[in-house]
């Protein structure tokens, strides 16, 4: 069938079972917008391409589904760099497709010209310029194979407008399916199953250790293991850490969960890692969040490590046992290995150990103490509020600094893919987009926005397109007049010296401006308003609406090991010292 | 420089310099993601030559990476993420055949007094002579890359113009 390559591009995104793109025109990608009048793809018209790369990533969290973003060349490009790098940090699967200016004119700075390809070479896991109409349906397929498969991940795909332009013969092409054997990859082969030998000595390692976590990564979720990651817990009874990342892969109120490990982590998760004698990390690559000063992380420890992307195996920690694959694959058979070798009864007893946990939990809670009348809301509280007042399957997004910690510790996460934050490139401003893409994969389910005043100062603009596409977002903003996680590091690491952190209340008015973006908003600002609150905004379902809780500036976040220290250093809550 | 083996291994002396071939595709944009790579990872590359293989899909890029950088381990796998590069192999000293190209101006002095003992030397490393002048004399070599440092070290009494060379290129040896 002869078509042009605006029509193979959208036919293409529709056979790689695209339900929804998130994008904006511009002159360099006009020609594709056209026979997206006729698709049945919905498109959703945002404000800013930035917001288009959150949604989307939003959208990939929440459904395990690539997201796919659709931009002009140019500054289109350029605006979407900050997402692409977020979903190459955090592993997030996305399809890209930008316009770029007529093939014959790249290179000649011409209008909206920017170098795509080159410019996001270093935050894509692959990207590819289009040079023929004919290689449309190729490469749209390429594409989301290598960002679905393997470590997920961003790939962008950039065209010129000639071969996309029905008035330009370059755009002539005959349509051909786009499936598996047509790709053109010699390079790429994704990882699998493990080696059984390794699988086998992890196996053993489990077997003789007396104090074991689990520590469970990002890439629990990838894999879709949150149920194989369970079997092998319980059958091996070891307690199980959930990175940042990994919030939901284990549930919170399981009796083996310790939470959150790491800078901000619960004193329990990070000393138990510290006192381990076998680190089991499936899907984690021991970041410096987690690790605190590397040569005094976990120092007793032995690790098994497994991971699809071999490069993270040794990259940081030398592991004792390295497992090339994917986790829900290798822990399948890590099950299977540890079934042959006697399963729970071959463990040792861990009773010791147990107990050791429980006493720390039972020592260290998280703790914050509730503010006095007349003093601004604690966000500790009114997160435990939100949390106790939403369904248990409630997806919360959020963006990055002292709320997304405080999130993180004071939610209860009990299902997967109901956490969605920005992890590695800890960009601010990712929460509102993030929701409006997680509520559009599942329209169903409960989104929260967790947010601060400096985050949502970023990216609130898309707010206007949740209002406009009737995407009913919650946005929990948490004003506390300051870039708050910044503003406590002057507080402990500069002597109290504030700089360039105030915000200001008042400035802007947070519920006129969300009611101008077509939202319904409320200030609270007395710990009584707040469960009433957030009633009445789970009770709105037709457009978005943001809660503004006026917050008490001085409030930090515990446990916190000290940037550079060891976990062994950290300090807890001033009441537990 | 190559040469120079120096101790980074704890037990066994290690060494500094490995030379990894890889195989990728010939693709524009492949040798700038390969760039990419090692400078953002901060991998230090000593020598690199690029050239299409016999098979006109793929090239070879042939280089020698600095282990004092970055872990030779992680230098390959982290090559083997790109999606271009089709096979990477570390090709020992031992179990290889690796040759390089030196093109080299000389002074040579008008009396001419200086001129057989330049003769001599190029003799014995079965240099060419590619060109020359009154003044001037244009050489090639081309050798093991030390064989090159030992004839570059050799022919600086004479007084070296411009030199260029084209960085190692090496393939596995045949065995017996």
């Amino acid at each position: 069938m002869d078509m042009n390559g605006g029509q193979a591009l959208v036919k293409a995104l529709e056979c790689e079972g695209t339900e929804v793109v998130f994008g904006l025109p511009g002159g360099a990608i006009l020609p594709v917008y056209d026979p997206i009048i006729e698709s049945p793809v919905r498109h959703i018209l945002v404000r800013h391409e930035q917001g288009a790369g959150h949604m989307a990533e939003g959208y990939a969290h929440a459904t395990g589904r690539p997201g796919v973003v659709m931009i002009t060349s140019g500054p289109g490009a350029t605006n979407v760099v900050t997402a692409l790098c977020d979903a190459y940090m955090d592993s997030v699967p996305l399809v890209c497709i930008t316009g770029q200016v007529p093939y014959a004119a790249i290179g000649t700075d011409a209008f909206q010209e920017c170098d795509t390809t080159g410019i996001t070479m270093a935050v894509t896991k692959h990207n590819f310029l289009v040079t023929e109409a004919q290689d449309i349906p190729r490469i749209v397929h390429e594409a989301f194979h290598i960002a679905t498969t393997g470590r997920p991940g961003p790939v962008l795909v950039d065209i010129p407008k000639d071969i996309v332009d029905p008035r330009n013969p370059r755009s002539a092409m005959t349509w051909y399916e786009p499936t598996d054997d047509i790709m053109e990859l010699p390079g790429y082969k994704p990882a699998t199953a493990g080696d059984p030998g390794l699988v086998r000595a992890a196996a053993e390692l489990i077997c003789a250790a007396e104090r074991p976590v689990i520590y469970a990564g990002g890439g629990i979720l990838k894999a879709r293991a949150a149920a194989e990651l369970q079997t092998l817990a319980e059958l091996i009874d070891v307690p199980v850490v959930t990175t940042l990342m990994a919030r939901g892969c284990f549930p919170d109120s399981h009796e083996l969960c310790l939470g959150m490990p790491g800078m901000h982590g619960n004193y329990t998760a990070v000393t138990a890692m510290q006192s381990s004698d076998l680190l089991i990390a499936l899907g984690a690559r021991f970041d410096d969040r987690v690790t605190g000063r590397l040569d005094g992380f976990a120092p007793d420890a032995k690790v098994i490590h497994v991971d699809i992307d071999a490069a993270e195996l040794g990259k940081v920690r030398t592991p004792d046992v390295a497992v090339r694959g994917d986790c829900k694959l290798v822990i399948a058979e890590l099950i299977e290995a540890l079934r042959a070798c006697g399963g729970a009864a071959a463990q040792p007893d861990r009773r010791v150990w147990r107990s050791q946990i429980s006493g720390w939990q039972e020592r260290y809670p998280l703790v914050y103490e509730q503010s006095e009348p007349g003093e601004l809301l604690k966000p500790q509280y009114v997160l435990e509020v939100l949390r106790d007042s939403t369904p248990d399957d409630t997806i919360v997004t959020s963006g990055v600094g002292q709320h997304q910690m405080w999130a993180s510790q004071y939610w209860r996460f009990d299902h997967p893919y109901t956490w969605i934050n920005s992890g590695g490139l800890g960009t601010m401003g990712f929460s509102v987009p993030a929701a409006i893409g997680a509520k559009v994969g599942m329209p169903d389910r409960m989104v929260w926005a967790v947010d601060g005043d400096g985050c949502f100062q970023m990216t609130a603009q898309e707010l206007v397109t949740a209002s406009m596409e009737r995407i009913p977002i919650k946005v929990a903003l948490f004003n506390n007049a300051y870039l708050g996680m910044v503003r406590k590091w002057q507080e402990m690491f500069y002597e109290e010296r504030y700089s360039e952190v105030y915000l200001s209340y008042e400035i802007p008015d947070y519920v006129k401006w969300a009611e101008a973006m077509g939202c319904v908003a409320l200030r609270v600002e007395s710990p009584e308003e707040v469960a009433p609150a957030i009633a009445k905004a789970n009770e709105i379902d037709d457009r978005p609406v943001v809660l503004e809780f006026r917050s008490s500036a001085g409030e930090n976040v515990y446990p916190m090991v000290p940037a550079g220290q060891s976990n062994s250093d950290i300090v807890v809550d001033p009441s537990q010292r | 420089m190559t040469a120079a083996a120096t101790a980074t291994g704890q037990s066994a002396p290690a060494r500094r310099f490995h030379t990894i071939v890889t195989t990728v595709e010939n693709k524009p944009g492949v040798l700038a993601r390969v760039a990419s790579l090692f400078a953002r990872r901060g991998f230090n590359i000593e020598s690199l030559a690029v050239a299409p293989t016999a098979d006109e899909r793929f090239s070879r890029i042939t280089f020698t990476v600095d282990v004092a950088s970055a872990p030779l381990e992680q230098v390959v796998k982290q090559l083997d993420k790109l999606i271009n590069v089709v096979e990477i192999s570390e090709l020992s000293a031992a179990e290889s055949v690796e040759r390089e190209l030196m093109l080299v101006t000389v002074a040579v002095d008008a009396a001419g007094g200086r001129r057989h003992g330049l003769l001599e030397l190029i003799d014995d490393f079965r240099a060419y002579v590619l060109d020359e002048n009154q003044s001037q004399m244009m050489l090639s070599l081309a050798a093991r890359p030390a064989r090159l440092d030992e004839f570059e070290e050799r022919l600086r009494t004479f007084g070296i113009v411009q030199l260029q060379r084209t960085g190692r290129v090496a393939l596995p040896s045949l065995g017996s």
